[in-house]
C-alpha cells in the first residue's frame, strides 16, 4: 500500500501489472508510430499512380521491380508495394477507426445523459431519433451519404458516426436511467445543484465502465466496417486504400493462391486491433472505480 | 474376361447418364421476373430464353439465325415478311401460330410502368398483317433494316396462356407457357429457377431432363460453389480465378470474345469541363480534348497489351474496333493503337501541352470486369506521358446518373453490341434526341458526315450494303479517336471435366447447349 | 419461502399492467411519426441518387425511350409530389410495386423475411447460449488459462471483418475439407405457415456457416459484456455478503450475478437483434442466403425505389417492436427502473 501515489501514478502501477497488456501497448505505440511515419519510412508512395506500374503487379514476396525495388511482402493488382500499403494503409484505417469513435462516443454520451437526464419529451425525441439512427442499416445511410457528398475518406469517417452514435447514446442511457433513480443523485437533485454538476460528476463516472467496454469493441468493429464498406464499394477511395480495402482487393485471388495480397494486410489489421483491445481491457479494469483492490 | 469389361462399360454407361439427367448452373446476376415482356435486362433474358423462343434467334457469334421464323425478306422498303415454322408446339401441348406472335409483340409494346421497356423494339411496326397461319407481314413507316434484329428481343408467348396474364401469373408458371427447351418448374425469386426439359423441343433436345439455374452473383461464392461440387457449371469467372480453373484437371474452362467493349469517353464540347486543369489546379485556356493530337496523344500513352495480360490476366484482347470481332460490321483493317509513350509526349507539346494537365477518371465500381483496376491502371500510363490522373469510382446506381448529367469529362463505359451501326449510332453520332442517336455519346463528339453513313445505312434493306456502310462510317468517326478505345472482354464459363459449353459472344449462359462428353 | 426477488417481479409486473395502455399507445403515435419522417429522408435520399431507368434500360434505347420508362414510373414528377402519391398509397395500404420485380413490395419482403429472420435468430441464439455461459467462467476465473484463452479469443472474434471471416470458413469448410455446402438455404419445410430450413438435416447444415459467421462478432460482444457485469458482480456489496453469508456459488452465480448482468445484455440482445438483421446484408450476400439483406443490397443496386422504402419501414417498426420489449424486460428486471421511466 504507497499511500503517497498520485491517481496517475496509481494508474501506471496498476497498468503495468499485466504483462500481456504492456506487449499490447508496446505494439500499439510501434504501430502508431508506423502510422504517423509513414511517408518516411516506406518504400514507396502507394497512393501516388505515377509511381506504380501495372507490370510489377502481383509479385509475390521478395522480389524485385522493374525499378530495382524490393517488394518484401509482395505487391497487389496495381504494383503497389505491399509493405508501403501496410504502413500507409494504417494511418487511414486507424484514423477512420478513432477519429469517428470519438466523435460517435461524445455525441452519443452528450444524448444518451440529456434523455436520461431530463427524461419525458426530451427523452423521447432523442430515443425515437436513435431508433431512426439505429434501424438504418449503415450500409444504406453510407449509400445515401456517397450519392450527396461523393466519396472519401471524410465522408466515410461521418458516415461511420451517423452508425454508430446512436448505439452510445442508447447503452449510456440505459446505464444512467439506473444511476438516476438512486439514492445519492435524488439526494443531490433535492440539493438543488446544478444539472451539469450532476450529469458529470455523478452520472457520466457511472456511465464510463460500459462505455469503455463498447467503445473498445466499436474502434474495432469501426474499422472492420470501415472495411466492409470498401468490399461494398462505398468506403475509402480505391486509389487510396485502407488496409480492409487492400483485405478486399486481394480477397479475389485468395482462392487462386496469390496469399499475400490479402494475407499480410489482414495480418496487419489483426494485430492492431488485437492490441488495442488489450491496452483498453486493462486499461478498463484499472479505470473501474468499482474493481478497486 | 469379355463380360466383365461389358459390365463395366454398361455401368460406367449408366453412370454418366444418370450424371447427365441433372444440370446445376450457377448465374452471376439475379433474376427478377420471369415474364418476357417486363424487364429487358441480360439476366432475365437469360432466364426467358431457356423457356421461349424469339421469331429470331442470334448464334454463337451474335450473327442472325432462323428462330420461330424460318425466314424473313423486305418485299419492299418498308414491309417486312416472315415465314413461321410449322409443326411447334407450346409446352401445354397447343399449336405455335401467327396469332400469338401478334399477341406477342402488341403485350411487348403496351406493357408499360418498366424501368427498362421492350416498347422500344415494336415501336418502329406501324401495321401487323396475317397473311396465313404461317406468314406474318409487319409494316414500318420508314426504311428499317434492324427489324429483325430487333425482333430477336421479343419473347413469344402463347396467348391462350397469357391473355391478361400479370407478371405474377408468368412467375408462378402459370402463364409461362413457351415453346423453348425447357418448361419452367418453380421460380423462387433471388434463389434459383426449376425447369424441366420440353422433349418435343422443335430444336432437339436437351441432355439434361432438370436443370437448376442458381442465382450467385458473389463472385467467390459461385466459383467457391463450383470448386466443392455444389454446381456443375458457372459463368464469369472472376479474373483471378482463371488460371486455376484453366489449370486443374477437374474442371474445364471455355473463353470467348464478348461483344462488351470497353472505352473512355472525353468531353469534346465545353470549353471548361469539369476536373480538367493544368497541374497546379488552375483552369485551362481551352479544352485540351476538342485537340484530336490530344486524344490521340491519350491513346497512345495506353499500354493495351499490359492492361489485357496484367489487369484482365488475359480475359480480354485489345480493342481497335467500337464492336468486337464476330460482329456484324467489325473492320479488320482497325488496329488497336500502339503503345508509343514517347510520340504521346511529342503529340501532347505540340498540342501546346509540354507539361501535361490533370484531369479526373471516372469508373463505376462494380459494373464490368475489372473496372476499377482498369481505370488505375489507366491513369498510372496517363501519369507517365504527364498527365496527371485522378481515379474516382463509385457503384454503378451512382455512376450512370452523374454521367449523364455530364458530371464527368473522362469516363469509363462498356457497351455490347448487335451490329457495328448500332455502336456508333449510340456512342459517336451527333446525340439527337428526337433521331435517338448519340444517347450514350457523353463526350458528344460529332461528325456530319458519321451521321449521314449511319442514316443511310439503316435505311439499306441489303445487309451486305448496310455492313459495307457501317464499316466506311466506324473508319471514317475511329480517325478521329472520338473516343479511346481500350479492350473487348471475354466471356468465361467454367464446369467440370465431363461437360462442354459451346461458348457465346453475347454472354449468354445457356442450359441446352451445355452437353456431355 | 419464495426468493425475494419474486415479490419484485410481481410488483414490477402490476406496475407494468397498470401503465401499459397510455405507454403503448403514446409510444405507438411517436413512431408514427418517426415512420413518416425516415420515409421522407428515403425517398429525398434515393431521389438524390438518381433512377432505376438510367441502369435498368435497356442501352440500344434512345432518349424519347428513356423519357417514356421515367413517365412510366411517374419519375418525371416533382419529388414532393411523388412523395404524397406515395402517402397517399401507403395510408391504403400499398407501399407499392418494386420497379425491378413488379410486385409488389411489401410481398417480395415478406416473402425474403422468414430466411433473415431464421439466419438472425440462429446466429444470436448461437451467441447467447456461448456467449453468456463463455463470459462468465472468463468473470468467474478471469486468471485461469481458460478465462485468459476466451477472451483472447474473443478479441479475434471482432477484429476480423465478417466478409473476411465468411470468405475464410467457406475455403475451409466447403472447398478444402468438404463438409457444408458453400452457399444457399436447403430445403424448406412449413412451420405453422412459415417456410423454415432448420427443421431437416440438408437445412441445418446450410444454417451452420453463415449463422456462424453472422453469430461471431455478437458471440464476442456478449462474452465481453458479461465477463465484465460478473467481475463488477462480485464486487457488489450484496453479492460479497451473500458469499459471506455462505449461500453456493452456484447460487450466488445463478441469482445475483447473473441478475445483475442481465440488463446490459438484455440490451445488447435486443439492440443487436436489429443490427443481427441489418448486417445480414453481408452474411447473406457472401453465402448467397436468399433473405431480405440480400434483396436490399440489390434493390439499392437498382435504386428500386419502392422495396428500399418498404424494407426501411419494415425493418424501422420491427426495430422500434424490439425496443418496446427491451424496455418492458427491464422494468421487469430491474425494479428501480419503472415502466414510466421506460416510456422514453
Amino acid at each position: 500500500m504507497q499511500r503517497e501515489q498520485t491517481p496517475l501514478q496509481r494508474i501506471v502501477a496498476d497498468f503495468a501489472e499485466s504483462r500481456l497488456a504492456l506487449s499490447g501497448l508496446a505494439v500499439l505505440t510501434l504501430i502508431l508510430l508506423v502510422a504517423l511515419f509513414a511517408p518516411l519510412i516506406s518504400p514507396q508512395n502507394p497512393y501516388d499512380l505515377a509511381q506504380l506500374d501495372v507490370l510489377d503487379s502481383r509479385l509475390p514476396p521478395g522480389s524485385r521491380s522493374g525499378d530495382g525495388l524490393t517488394f518484401w511482402l509482395g505487391s497487389d493488382d496495381q504494383g503497389r508495394d505491399i509493405l508501403s500499403g501496410i504502413f500507409y494503409g494504417l494511418r487511414i484505417s486507424l484514423g477512420v477507426g478513432v477519429a469517428s469513435t470519438l466523435c460517435a462516443v461524445i455525441i452519443g454520451l452528450t444524448m444518451g445523459l440529456c434523455a436520461a437526464y431530463f427524461g419525458g419529451r426530451t427523452d423521447g425525441v432523442i430515443m425515437r431519433f436513435v431508433d431512426i439512427q439505429l434501424s438504418f442499416p449503415a450500409i444504406l445511410i453510407a449509400l445515401i451519404l456517397l450519392a450527396l457528398l461523393g466519396q472519401g475518406i471524410g465522408k466515410t469517417i461521418f458516415a461511420l458516426i451517423m452508425v454508430q452514435w446512436a448505439y452510445y447514446a442508447r447503452t449510456v442511457r440505459s446505464t444512467a436511467l439506473v444511476e438516476r433513480r438512486k439514492e445519492y443523485i435524488e439526494a443531490a437533485v433535492c440539493l438543488a445543484l446544478p444539472p451539469s454538476r450532476i450529469v458529470f460528476r455523478h452520472l457520466l463516472p457511472n456511465c464510463l465502465p460500459p462505455l469503455i467496454v463498447i467503445a473498445t469493441v466499436q474502434v474495432a468493429a469501426a474499422i472492420a466496417l470501415e472495411a466492409t464498406l470498401s468490399y461494398l464499394g462505398i468506403g475509402v477511395p480505391i486509389t487510396e486504400p485502407s488496409l480492409g480495402l487492400l483485405i478486399k482487393n486481394g480477397f479475389d485471388y485468395m482462392l487462386s493462391g496469390k496469399y499475400w495480397i490479402s494475407f499480410f494486410p489482414g495480418i496487419a489489421l489483426l494485430v492492431t486491433i488485437v492490441s488495442i483491445n488489450l491496452v483498453a481491457d486493462q486499461l478498463r479494469d484499472v479505470l473501474n472505480p468499482r474493481l478497486q483492490k | 474376361m469379355p463380360l466383365r469389361r461389358f459390365l463395366f462399360a454398361v455401368i460406367a454407361a449408366f453412370a454418366l447418364t444418370a450424371h447427365a439427367a441433372e444440370l446445376r448452373i450457377g448465374l452471376a446476376a439475379d433474376v427478377t421476373s420471369l415474364d418476357p415482356h417486363y424487364l429487358n435486362v441480360a439476366p432475365n433474358n437469360n432466364a426467358a430464353w431457356h423457356v421461349f423462343d424469339a421469331l429470331v434467334h442470334v448464334d454463337a457469334n451474335v450473327r442472325l439465325v432462323p428462330g420461330l421464323a424460318i425466314s424473313w425478306r423486305a418485299i419492299d422498303s418498308t414491309t417486312w415478311e416472315f415465314k413461321l415454322r410449322k409443326g411447334v408446339k407450346f409446352h401445354d401441348g397447343s399449336d405455335f401460330t401467327a396469332e400469338d406472335v401478334i399477341f406477342s409483340l402488341e403485350r411487348a409494346a403496351t406493357l408499360a410502368a418498366s424501368p427498362g421497356p421492350f416498347a422500344s423494339f415494336v415501336k418502329p411496326i406501324t401495321a401487323k398483317q396475317i397473311v396465313d397461319p404461317w406468314t406474318i407481314r409487319l409494316k414500318t413507316a420508314a426504311p428499317y433494316a434492324m427489324l429483325p434484329h430487333d425482333l430477336n428481343s421479343i419473347f413469344i408467348v402463347s396467348k391462350k396462356a397469357a391473355t391478361g396474364a400479370r407478371t405474377e401469373d408468368f412467375n408462378s408458371a402459370r402463364a409461362a407457357v413457351g415453346t423453348g427447351p425447357y418448361k419452367l418448374l418453380r421460380f423462387a425469386r433471388g434463389d434459383r429457377v426449376e425447369l424441366a426439359r420440353n422433349d418435343a423441343y422443335w430444336g432437339g433436345k436437351s441432355a439434361w431432363d432438370k436443370v437448376t439455374l442458381r442465382i450467385l452473383p458473389a463472385d467467390t461464392a459461385r466459383v467457391a460453389a463450383l470448386l466443392a461440387g455444389d454446381l456443375d457449371a458457372i459463368e464469369n469467372i472472376p479474373t483471378a480465378d482463371l488460371t486455376r480453373l484453366k489449370t486443374n484437371a477437374n474442371f474445364r474452362l471455355e473463353q470467348k470474345v464478348s461483344w462488351r467493349t470497353m472505352l473512355l469517353h472525353m468531353d469534346q464540347y465545353r470549353d471548361h469541363p469539369p476536373r480538367l486543369s493544368d497541374k497546379t489546379g488552375k483552369p485551362l485556356a481551352k479544352n485540351p480534348f476538342k485537340d484530336a493530337r490530344v486524344r490521340l496523344a491519350v491513346s497512345k500513352a495506353i499500354n493495351r497489351r499490359a492492361i489485357v495480360e496484367r489487369v484482365m490476366e488475359g480475359d480480354a484482347i485489345a480493342a481497335g474496333n467500337l464492336v468486337s470481332p464476330p460482329v456484324f460490321g467489325y473492320v479488320d483493317a482497325l488496329k488497336p493503337e500502339i503503345y508509343e509513350p514517347e510520340a504521346a509526349k511529342k503529340l501532347l507539346a505540340e498540342a501546346g501541352y509540354p507539361d501535361g494537365f490533370a484531369l479526373t477518371l471516372y469508373a463505376p465500381n462494380d459494373r464490368y470486369v475489372n473496372d476499377e483496376q482498369v481505370a488505375q491502371t489507366v491513369a498510372q500510363m496517363l501519369a507517365r506521358v504527364g498527365i496527371q490522373t485522378k481515379v474516382e469510382t463509385m457503384p454503378a446506381s451512382v455512376y450512370f446518373g452523374r454521367a449523364r448529367a455530364g458530371e464527368f469529362s473522362f469516363a469509363l463505359l462498356g457497351w455490347g453490341s448487335f451490329s457495328g451501326d448500332l455502336a456508333l449510332r449510340a456512342l459517336v453520332a451527333t446525340p439527337n434526341a428526337d433521331k435517338g442517336y448519340g444517347a450514350w455519346n457523353w463526350g458528344r463528339y460529332s461528325n456530319p458526315k458519321v451521321d449521314a453513313l449511319l442514316e443511310q445505312g439503316f435505311a439499306t434493306l441489303d445487309e451486305k450494303k448496310r455492313e459495307a456502310l457501317a464499316r466506311e462510317a466506324a473508319m471514317l468517326a475511329l480517325k478521329d479517336v472520338p473516343v479511346i478505345l481500350l479492350h473487348h472482354q471475354l466471356a468465361s464459363w467454367a464446369m467440370k471435366k465431363g461437360i462442354a459449353y459451346r461458348p457465346r459472344t453475347d454472354e449468354y449462359t445457356f442450359a441446352h447447349q451445355f452437353r456431355p462428353q | 419461502m419464495a426468493p425475494p426477488y419474486m415479490g419484485i417481479l410481481h410488483s414490477a409486473f402490476w406496475t407494468l399492467i397498470f401503465s401499459m395502455p397510455v405507454f403503448i399507445v403514446r409510444r405507438l403515435m411517436q413512431s408514427v411519426l418517426v415512420l413518416c419522417f425516415m420515409s421522407l429522408l428515403v425517398f429525398v435520399g434515393v431521389y438524390a441518387i438518381g433512377n432505376p431507368v438510367d441502369i435498368l434500360i435497356n442501352p440500344q434505347a434512345d432518349q424519347a425511350d428513356i423519357e417514356r420508362a421515367i413517365a412510366a414510373l411517374g419519375l418525371d414528377k416533382p419529388l414532393w409530389q411523388q412523395y404524397l402519391i406515395f402517402l397517399k398509397q401507403a395510408l391504403a395500404g400499398d407501399l407499392g410495386k418494386s420497379f425491378a420485380y413488379n410486385i409488389p413490395a411489401i410481398q417480395l419482403i415478406l416473402e425474403r423475411m422468414p430466411a433473415t429472420l431464421e439466419l438472425a435468430l440462429a446466429a444470436t441464439g448461437m451467441a447467447v447460449f456461448l456467449g453468456i455461459p463463455l463470459g462468465l467462467w472468463a468473470g468467474l476465473k478471469p486468471d485461469s488459462w481458460p478465462g485468459k484463452l476466451i477472451m483472447t479469443g474473443s478479441i479475434l472474434g471482432f477484429s476480423l471483418p465478417t466478409f473476411w471471416v465468411g470468405l475464410m470458413l467457406i475455403m475451409l469448410f466447403a472447398v478444402e475439407l468438404g463438409w457444408l455446402p458453400s452457399n444457399g438455404r436447403g430445403p424448406t419445410t412449413e412451420l405453422l405457415g412459415i417456410p423454415v430450413s432448420f427443421l431437416s438435416w440438408e437445412g441445418v447444415r446450410h444454417l451452420i456457416l453463415p449463422a456462424t459467421n453472422l453469430a461471431l462478432f455478437k458471440l464476442s460482444l456478449i462474452i465481453r459484456l458479461t465477463r465484465a457485469g460478473t467481475r463488477e458482480a462480485l464486487l457488489q456489496d450484496y453479492v460479497k455478503f451473500a458469499r459471506a453469508k455462505g449461500l453456493s456459488s452456484t447460487r450466488v452465480v445463478g441469482v445475483h450475478v447473473l441478475k445483475n448482468i442481465m440488463i446490459p445484455i438484455v440490451t445488447v440482445i435486443g439492440l443487436e437483434f436489429g443490427s443481427v438483421i441489418a448486417f445480414a446484408i453481408v452474411t447473406e450476400s457472401i453465402f448467397a442466403w436468399p433473405g431480405m439483406g440480400k434483396l436490399i443490397i440489390d434493390s439499392i443496386n437498382v435504386l428500386d425505389r419502392p422495396v428500399i422504402v418498404a424494407y426501411l419501414l419494415i425493418i424501422v417498426s420491427l426495430f422500434i417492436l424490439i425496443n418496446l420489449a427491451v424496455d418492458i424486460v427491464y422494468s421487469l428486471l430491474d425494479p428501480r427502473v419503472r415502466i414510466s421511466e421506460a416510456k422514453g
